[in-house]
């Protein structure tokens, strides 16, 4: 469903030209769950944002479920990501003085869905992600893990395609973090969700069934990881 | 995405920053304010002034000395002082074939007027009969000037309500005799209270105009041996004959005067409504640089406003950022924020319109200047407000639109 062939992506940084992505091609299917990993600078937050349609690319070709996204224009490339993608931060990036369950309605907000149809099916997502009790708690009530679960639920609300997280961990001590994997994985397994997670973290990129490494903006690997490690198992040894 | 949403989103994000929204609304609050303000009380100048020249008495034509003011003062052709004579009067009376009601000479100077312990400069009016019917007086008590007291030269005098209070407060001046410029004068008749304000007659004691030639003014009502006038008021039948009689007047004035056909006119015609147009001219020219010097303020405002967003948006690019990210289109952000702002120069608005109602209806009960709020005054200053807001609300909703969404939500 994902198909990258030679994506460039080259900034103009003053008089220099930073090659921040330098001919990757790679193929995701539907329901996979993979891993981007690779150090700081290595071009995966780049790779990240032309997967995600944030971005595109300088060259190169990117087709998402067959659309050509090189070719759309903002207005479109917004709707994209509105409807197809789910994107989790390490920050969160949840509004402010906004409960919870405004928070998970705002991508069905932009996509145009009825107020009592965001509204249910926010309170779907955030049942799935186990905050059926928490709906009109505003982000400062709540926890770091619960937080990154309200932010979950919202990039899951659309039942995207993709579900793009970024170093979603990053921010969360490490037992709050095994429950933020054991949930990625959970979707994965139940639902049938394609993850994609960025990393620099090693440890969370095993959590995943397939590793692509990129530096320099190069993919310098993607193998099969066999012996993914059992979030849900671990929470339990904890 | 509804307009509703955009609203609701705009007050939550204003009332997160109470202080500074209350700040940022100010500079429109005051500006709206002043503006309704000002037009309330040039309306009040306005609708006062027209009053007052209409309760002079209707169709009235008034002839006063004076040459038009063309040529340059001190190039050479000095100018001469003009006058109207008794005589013009008496001539005007006698050809004057229009459709007139009366025609009527008045003179009028500055006296000091004194009772008992009271005393103070009042203008002081010498007129005949007819002065009362041109000028559409009501006489409360008493009696007016008579042709009797003309032609008797009778120290009799007539007060206006406003003079009759100053002198006599509770006292009924009827029958008491005060001193104008030390000549003594028994008040036969008090005047009506018109309560207008310029010209008015209740500020003004009338007296007959034979006494006053015999006995008050002396040599400055006379000019080479012939008595003088101030003005001479002509009431016309209807203002459709105002014209033609006004025609006729400066005709027989001119031969009069010995003007040559290409001199000007040492006297002027004036209607009510000539007279009302200059005094409004005048009002209105005021009315509009005072709104302008408000609107400047609503301009201040405005840039305020701007300022303050421009900051909101790079407070919040995150949150664009985030928006951006769960697809939100330029569009939609732009929108976001212009009604953002729109509802705050709005909010100022509203604030402004009460406050600046309030202040002119606080300029109307302490009797300063009786302002007339007027419903266009009030939307000139809503919209001004609304257009401010689009107008400075433009260029941050298009940076917050214009943001990368990358960017954006990178940014720290």
């Amino acid at each position: 469903m994902i198909q990258a062939e030679e994506l460039t992506k080259v900034y103009q940084m003053g008089d220099n030209e930073v090659r921040a992505l330098d001919g990757a091609s790679f193929t995701i299917n539907k329901g996979e769950m993979i891993a981007i990993m690779g150090p700081s600078g290595s071009g995966k937050s780049t790779l990240m944002s032309i997967i995600g349609c944030l971005d595109v690319p300088s060259s190169g070709k990117y087709s998402l479920d067959g659309v050509a996204v090189e070719t759309l224009d903002e207005t479109k490339l917004a709707e994209v990501r509105g409807r197809k993608i789910g994107f989790v931060f390490q920050q969160f990036n949840l509004l402010a003085r906004t409960s919870a369950l405004e928070n998970v309605m705002l991508p069905l907000t932009y996509a145009g869905y009825s107020g009592r149809e965001r509204e249910e099916r926010a309170r779907k997502a955030l049942e799935i992600v186990g905050l059926g009790d928490r709906t009109h708690h505003a982000p400062n009530e709540l926890s770091g893990g619960q937080q990154q679960r309200v932010a979950i639920a919202r990039a899951i609300v659309n039942e995207p395609n993709i579900l793009l997280a970024d170093e979603p961990t990053g921010a969360l001590d490490s037992k709050t973090g095994v429950e933020i994997m054991d949930l990625f994985q959970r979707l994965h397994k139940e639902n049938g969700q394609t993850v994609i997670l960025v990393t620099h973290d090693s440890y969370v990129a095993r959590h995943t069934e397939r590793i692509i490494k990129i530096s320099d903006g190069k993919i310098v690997s993607d193998e099969v990881n066999r012996n993914p490690i059992k979030a849900g198992a671990a929470r339990e040894d904890l | 995405m509804l307009f509703s949403e955009n609203f609701k989103i705009a007050l939550r994000a204003l009332r997160a920053n109470k202080m500074r929204s209350v700040l940022t609304i100010l500079g429109i609050v005051i500006g709206v304010a002043t503006v309704v303000a000002l037009l309330s009380i040039g309306n009040g100048a306005t609708a006062s002034i027209t009053d007052s020249i209409q309760s002079g008495g209707s169709n009235l034509l008034t002839i006063s000395p004076g040459r038009q003011q063309t040529a340059m003062p001190g190039l050479g052709q000095s100018q001469q002082a003009s006058y109207l004579y008794y005589s013009d009067f008496e001539l005007l009376e006698r050809t004057l074939t229009g459709e007139i009601t009366s025609i009527v000479p008045l003179y009028q100077s500055s006296y000091t007027v004194k009772f008992g312990d009271e005393s103070f400069t009042s203008p002081v009016s010498a007129v005949m009969e007819d002065h009362a019917q041109a000028r559409s007086f009501t006489v409360m008590d008493g009696r007016f000037i008579t042709d009797g007291d003309n032609k008797s030269q009778s120290r009799v005098a007539v007060l206006g309500s406003n003079v009759a209070d100053d002198l006599f407060g509770a006292v009924s001046p009827i029958g008491q005799t005060v001193s104008i410029n030390g000549v003594k004068f028994e008040v036969v008749g008090l005047l009506e209270l018109e309560g207008s304000s310029i010209g008015s007659p209740d500020d003004t004691i009338y007296i007959p105009l034979e006494t006053g030639y015999a006995k008050l003014f002396g040599d400055t009502a006379n000019h080479n041996g012939k008595k003088t006038v101030n003005s001479i008021l002509i009431s016309v039948t209807s203002s459709d004959n105002m014209d033609a009689v006004s025609a006729q007047a400066e005709y027989i004035l001119r031969r009069a005067h010995e003007l040559k056909p290409a001199e000007e006119i040492d006297f002027n015609v004036m209607s009510q409504a000539d007279t009302l147009e200059t005094l409004n001219t005048v009002t209105q020219t005021l009315t509009i640089f005072l709104g302008a010097i408000a609107g400047i303020s609503l301009l201040v405002g405005g840039i305020g406003i701007m300022n303050i967003m421009l900051v909101s948006v790079t407070e919040r690019t995150k949150e664009i950022g985030l928006r951006k990210a769960v697809g939100a289109t330029k569009n939609q952000i732009l929108t976001q924020f212009l009604i953002e702002t729109v509802t705050l120069s709005l909010l100022g608005g509203l604030v402004g319109i009460l406050l600046g109602v309030g202040i002119a209806l606080a300029f109307s009960v302490t009797g300063l200047i009786n302002s007339v709020i007027t419903m266009d005054s009030i939307l000139l200053a809503f919209f001004f407000a609304l257009a401010i807001g689009i107008f400075f609300g433009l260029y941050p909703a298009f940076r917050a639109a214009s943001l990368h969404p990358m960017v954006a939500l990178r940014y720290e």
